[in-house]
């Protein structure tokens, strides 16, 4: 009897060790989730078009020109030419390059201003949520601090303090952004500090660098991505309200400025400005609104089914 | 939870002290030079190390620290640069215009949001979850300005046009009477926050309809209402309140844009006026008074979180 039960028993691991099931990892299985979301899929092109678009006007390949007259002052959208889809501007410049050359700010604001927060954040997340005590203390003291001060108030004091262009904004932005990823990173290492693999690095004599850099930060990474993702298009937000309030880039077209302009030239009727930004802004935070929250959902365990 | 109280309440003070010094840098110390912007583009250097005497810019740094917090304590900011009024007065006339948009359009907001996202939530999977999911996302996407922008042309220049009248008049703002002049940009701020607000109430009622007491609940076989209305609804009030009560300092803000289109005086104005004027004083009490209310209502949340949820504690 109790050999027929071992036999059996071997076979069912047998069974289990010889089926060829696939063991994915996290990534690998966040991708292969996306994938099957079309929805995220489009969005996830959408991004890469806008970036695409980005470098190409960094490059000077695309609306180097945006500064030429194309028509009249004020003329209405027509399909004669694809720069007229969205009329001209008081000066006569077409609308569409302007659009395309916002989308260059917008990206450019979006990346640098995420790629300052994210490091600022997740050092005083990583130090505060590993070391704990006295070093904690302060961590969550200096972010309840800076998150006490309105975001928009911070934001204009820097930029004030700071003077207008493109490099304030990407500061003032960076700088004010980076709470929500010390807050989550925090967490994370409060949660993972005490883990059974942190304990058995400790064992093999690793040192706090290396059990934060190497052995809890890869396994935290993904909240960094989400969040970050976050960050990127709050910023572009922020651009155009702190264009509106003057602060925004100076002798360059932004989506802020445009929508900042129309503010006068609705009353005159001009609409296609204001339109054309903002269905540029609308389809790219749209873009990263769905693809934020797919990228939320396969990436967090608790949340798959 | 009297202990847990007196010491949320201690550990304002450190909070403070923080703020204050990192207004009082970003102002007195990185920023510019005050008596520089006082004195304007033409003054000679006697003039400007005048100015300097007179605000008090030659003492030691910590000697100015320590005014500001005075300042800061007693709530006494000095005169503004521009008009020499005093910055307190300035304040106290701009809170209530602010309060008079902000208080009819947050409750708006609230009532709206927290009743369509307890419909979502109850309907949660179905077409009509999933139609109003997608509307939220999409307003969520739309650039605020651009809903103020749209709103005012076609509310209030292209609609009076077609129908004869002027509904919504969008200047000269009268605050012993500022009804007329707060419906429409009270509509846009509820469109600008409803698709971020219904989202975030669903999320936190379905939260909680994946706890262990809702399983309980239904297998004891309560209805399906009492379920939610009884069990889920009590328990996802802590995230709500939370959320709603951080956002109440901002009220006093108003919101900057929405002033200062539709020609409200209010606080928001008062900050966009002095941030183009250079206004240093006035930037710089308004910048601090919403810290201070800020730090109150967080104060406030997580006082009221202790007495909703007994379990929270300071550690």
């Amino acid at each position: 009897m109790s050999s027929v039960r071992v036999t059996t028993a071997d076979k069912v691991d047998e069974e289990i060790f010889t089926q060829n099931v696939e063991s994915r990892s996290l990534w690998k299985d966040a991708i292969h989730r996306i994938k099957k979301d079309r929805f995220a899929v489009i969005c996830f092109w959408t991004i890469v078009f806008y970036a695409l678009i980005a470098v190409l006007v960094k490059s000077g390949l695309l609306v180097a020109d945006w500064q030429a007259e194309v028509g009249q002052s004020y003329s209405p959208p027509s399909f004669d030419s694809f720069w007229k889809l969205f009329g001209t501007d008081i000066f006569g410049r077409s609308v569409m390059s302007k659009v395309i050359y916002g989308a260059y700010v917008a990206m450019s604001v979006g990346l640098v201003s995420t790629l300052i927060a994210v490091p600022i954040g997740v050092f005083f997340g990583a130090v505060g949520g590993y070391f704990g005590g006295l070093i904690d203390e302060f961590v969550v003291w200096f972010y309840t601090t800076v998150s006490s001060i309105p975001s928009i108030i911070l934001l204009s004091a820097i930029a004030f303090v700071m003077g207008k262009g493109l490099l304030t904004l990407y500061i003032a932005i960076g700088l004010t952004s980076w709470v929500s990823m010390a807050r989550v990173v925090r967490g994370e290492f409060i949660k993972h500090k005490s883990r059974e693999y942190v304990i058995a690095a400790s064992g093999l004599g690793a040192s706090h660098l290396s059990k934060i850099f190497k052995h809890i930060l890869p396994n935290v990474f993904h909240q960094v991505i989400i969040v970050g993702t976050i960050i990127f298009q709050s910023a572009i937000r922020y651009e155009v309200i702190l264009s509106y309030l003057g602060l925004g880039v100076q002798g360059q077209p932004s989506w802020g400025i445009m929508i900042d302009d129309a503010k006068l030239e609705l009353s005159r009727g001009v609409w296609w400005q204001l339109t054309g930004a903002t269905f540029a802004m609308f389809a790219l935070l749209l873009a990263f609104n769905i693809f934020g929250d797919t990228l939320r959902d396969s990436l967090d365990p608790k949340l798959k089914q | 939870m009297g202990a847990y109280i007196i010491r949320r309440l201690l550990y304002v003070i450190p909070i403070v002290i923080g703020v204050s010094l990192l207004l009082f840098l970003l102002f007195n110390y990185l920023g510019k030079d005050p008596a520089l912007v006082m004195a304007g583009k033409h003054a000679t250097p006697e003039r400007i190390a005048e100015i300097r005497t007179e605000l008090g810019l030659d003492r030691p740094i910590l000697v100015q620290f320590g005014d500001y917090l005075r300042q800061v304590a007693t709530f006494d900011f000095g005169r503004s640069f521009s008009n020499r009024q005093l910055i307190s007065d300035i304040i106290w006339n701009g809170m209530w215009p602010s309060l008079s948009l902000a208080l009819p359009a947050f409750s708006m907001t609230l009532m709206m949001s927290i009743t369509i996202a307890l419909m979502v939530a109850y309907f949660r999977g179905r077409a009509l979850d999933r139609i109003i999911v997608i509307l939220c996302v999409m307003g969520m996407s739309i650039p605020s300005l651009a809903f103020i922008l749209f709103g005012q042309y076609f509310l209030a220049y292209k609609l009076p046009e077609y129908i004869g009248i002027e509904l919504f008049p969008i200047s000269g703002y009268d605050m012993s009477f500022p009804w007329p002049y707060v419906i429409l940009p009270a509509i846009i701020w509820v469109s600008v926050s409803l698709g971020t607000d219904v989202r975030f109430f669903r999320t936190a009622i379905l939260d909680e309809t994946h706890q262990d007491y809702v399983r309980t609940a239904r297998a004891k076989g309560l209805s399906e209402q009492v379920v939610f209305f009884k069990h889920v609804l009590k328990n996802s009030m802590i995230p709500i309140l939370t959320y709603v009560v951080i956002q109440i300092p901002f009220l006093i803000m108003g919101t900057l844009l929405l002033e200062n289109f539709f020609g409200i005086p209010g606080l928001g104005s008062i900050l966009i006026d002095a941030l183009n004027t250079e206004d240093l004083p006035v930037i710089k009490a308004v910048a601090t008074i919403s810290c201070l209310f800020l730090i109150a209502g967080t104060l406030m949340t997580d006082i009221l979180y202790s007495v909703v949820d007994p379990r929270v504690s300071l550690k």
